[in-house]
């Protein structure tokens, strides 16, 4: 459904924009209805500016996205609205994401006005309730009132079912649970796993792996800008490849392992065997070194379904050392 | 014993009433102990750390005593409290990315600040040095200002600074919940460092995220709505926790070690009680699965096994 081709980002920072900065570079990878897939990375991982470009709201530097195999570059103005109407984006702080100013349930005024200006009171409630079910709300108890009166995990649900009025087909979720509290958060997991049931594509921005471990069916491992691992959850999470993704998954807390336990696990200690480049046993040529051919896919297929990029690729040596 | 809380009452002070945010709170931590405080925001877990080193101006101290190592720490009274702020009791504060001063160097405002509880920067600046290195930070850092620093190298000067003066009691208020996992690693096994090399006696390792505390802290003791629900060892209370709660968020926590195919987590239905007026009996009652008849009166908060606390009816 969505493809992402080789997408570049290059900021321009410094004065004048005389500096240079890749936040993104030569991306690739597909979302299927029925779909979530997790962007995993560490704050400066390029995940936010790609959920950011899937919206439209970056330009892109290089390469395209393509919806249905339409390329969204060059859509605008009603091509764009028509555009909105199947991608819609949840983010992180729900408190910044209305104005509070104003009662909450503007927001899907704001939708009628737009998309469906012609639709009777009776039935655009009747839409309403339906899509406030489907999140779980009552709507007594969220319409007619100011944000500040709702909680956090009620006003994250009010925008996805913002987002259920129009026909979505992809939601694309930055952070969206990171703000929310333990005992609430796995209600809008589960929410979102229910959207998937119902065939909805979903990219699921975090750099929570516990997370993205629970709700996606494949995840895409970022690290500045680049994919060092991607595959079906799954087989990333219990054989991971990249040295970076070792180190990721010996970070993380887990409850019932302690990181000493997780580490021998993975042999972190084991610098042959955490080295190891996967992707050079296939494609010959030098570690950390751009591949000669430029047409050279960044990552290998490593076992069906599980793609990992040169171990040494943008690795340095004192990464590994803090991790 | 390092620490004794016993009965401690905090409340805000709001145009509509206290809000009671701390109420009734009686723990030990031993020496060279590690305890994490867990619990939903809203639990009262920041306040009780804060009210341990320095109420702010809309809190305000009801009742209750704190001792640290069998002297008694005036809580209540904000200019007895300055002999011990940063010397006994230490603080990594929560907002620690933004605690240094932006307009001094790092140095020397840490000067600054022990020339104002009467020490010499030079006579600690060796032990400042030794310790930077400890924590992985060049001693180059000390004439930067903090905006050059990254997110993880201001809570590992914040850490070293709060620590310098070997307090008796730290404690650390979710220092690691603004980090990428790689770093929050780091800070983390930074300060089990400084607890085994006698930095400070014994923290109170505040935060949401449970399975950090379970890497780190001894024990754990989880709060609910202003009061203590559970307190036991770490492998006590993530193994066999005795308090609905304790088991309920423990059962919500998506793991990454996990497959999870159809299998889906539950959340805990409900929001905790307002603490303006807060409920009586177990406060917990309205989303507990388990309510029966009894739990309108208040569970008080008991020994079930040794080192283990539970205030639950059912757990008796």
């Amino acid at each position: 459904m969505l493809q992402l081709n080789r997408v570049w980002k290059i900021y321009r920072v410094g004065a004048f924009g005389t500096k240079q900065l890749t936040a993104v570079r030569d991306v690739s990878f597909g979302i299927e209805p029925g779909e979530v897939v997790s962007l995993i990375g560490e704050s400066g991982s390029g995940k936010t500016t790609i959920g950011r470009m899937v919206l439209r709201l970056n330009s892109i530097t290089r390469g395209s996205i393509t919806l249905d195999g339409n390329d969204i570059s060059q859509v605008t103005g009603s091509g764009l609205k028509e555009y909105y109407r199947h991608v819609q984006g949840v983010f992180q702080d729900p408190f910044s994401s209305f104005n509070p100013i104003f009662k909450a349930d503007r927001v899907f005024e704001m939708v009628k006005s737009q998309y469906f200006p012609r639709m009777k009171r009776e039935a655009w409630w009747n839409k309403l309730d339906a899509a406030l079910a489907d999140v779980r709300l009552d709507p007594g108890t969220v319409l007619n009132k100011f944000p500040h009166q709702l909680s956090g995990g009620q006003l994250q649900r009010m925008l996805i079912a913002r987002a259920l009025l129009l026909d979505i087909r992809l939601l694309v979720a930055d952070e969206v649970i990171s703000m929310l509290d333990a005992s609430t958060r796995i209600d809008v997991m589960n929410l979102l796993a229910d959207l998937k049931a119902r065939g909805l594509g979903i990219l699921f921005v975090t750099h929570d792996l516990a997370l993205g471990n629970y709700i996606s069916t494949r995840t895409v491992i970022l690290r500045k800008g680049v994919v060092v691992e991607m595959g079906e959850t799954a087989k990333v999470f219990s054989n991971p490849r990249h040295p970076y993704t070792k180190n990721l998954l010996g970070s993380v807390p887990q409850l019932h392992r302690k990181w000493s336990e997780v580490a021998a696990e993975l042999h972190l200690d084991d610098r042959s065997q955490v080295m190891h480049c996967d992707y050079h046993d296939r494609f010959p040529g030098e570690c950390g070194r751009p591949a000669a051919d430029p047409d050279q896919p960044n990552l290998v297929e490593f076992e069906p379904g599980h793609f990992v990029a040169c171990a040494r690729e943008a690795i340095t040596e004192s990464d590994l050392v803090t991790a | 014993m390092s620490l004794r809380v016993d009965n401690l009452r905090v409340y805000y002070r709001t145009l509509r009433g206290d809000v009671k945010a701390l109420d009734g709170v009686t723990f030990r931590v031993a020496d060279g102990e590690i305890m994490g405080i867990a619990g939903e925001s809203g639990c009262g877990k920041s306040t009780l750390g804060k009210s341990l080193i320095r109420l702010d101006g809309r809190m305000r101290y009801i009742e209750g005593t704190v001792e640290l190592d069998g002297e008694k720490l005036p809580v209540d009274d904000q200019e007895a409290m300055n002999r011990f702020r940063f010397t006994e009791v230490s603080i990594i504060p929560q907002y620690a990315m933004s605690a240094m001063n932006p307009i001094r160097k790092i140095g020397k405002m840490i000067a600054e600040l022990l020339e104002s509880r009467g020490y010499r920067y030079s006579g600690i600046k060796p032990e400042l040095e030794r310790r930077l290195d400890l924590v992985g930070l060049s001693r180059e850092v000390l004439k930067r200002y903090p905006i050059e620093l990254s997110g993880g190298m201001k809570q590992r000067m914040v850490m070293v600074i709060s620590t310098l003066l070997n307090p008796s009691l730290l404690i650390a208020d979710e220092v690691t919940s603004a980090l990428d996992v790689s770093t929050q690693k780091a800070v983390a096994e930074a300060l089990v460092d400084f607890r085994d090399r006698d930095f400070v006696k014994s923290m109170l390792v505040i935060t949401h995220d449970i399975s950090l505390v379970y890497q780190i802290a001894d024990t754990i003791m989880v709060m609910y709505a202003g009061k203590l629900a559970e307190k036991a060892s770490t492998q006590t209370i993530i193994n066999a926790p005795k308090h609905p709660y304790t088991q309920l968020l423990i059962s919500s926590l998506p793991e990454v070690g996990v497959k999870y195919a159809d299998r889906q987590l539950t959340g805990i239905p409900g929001s905790p009680p307002g603490l303006l007026n807060p409920p009586v009996g177990c406060r917990f009652r309205d989303r507990c699965p388990l309510a029966f008849d009894k739990c309108v009166e208040e569970p008080p908060f008991v020994e079930v096994a040794p080192g283990h606390e539970v205030a639950c009816w059912k757990a008796m």
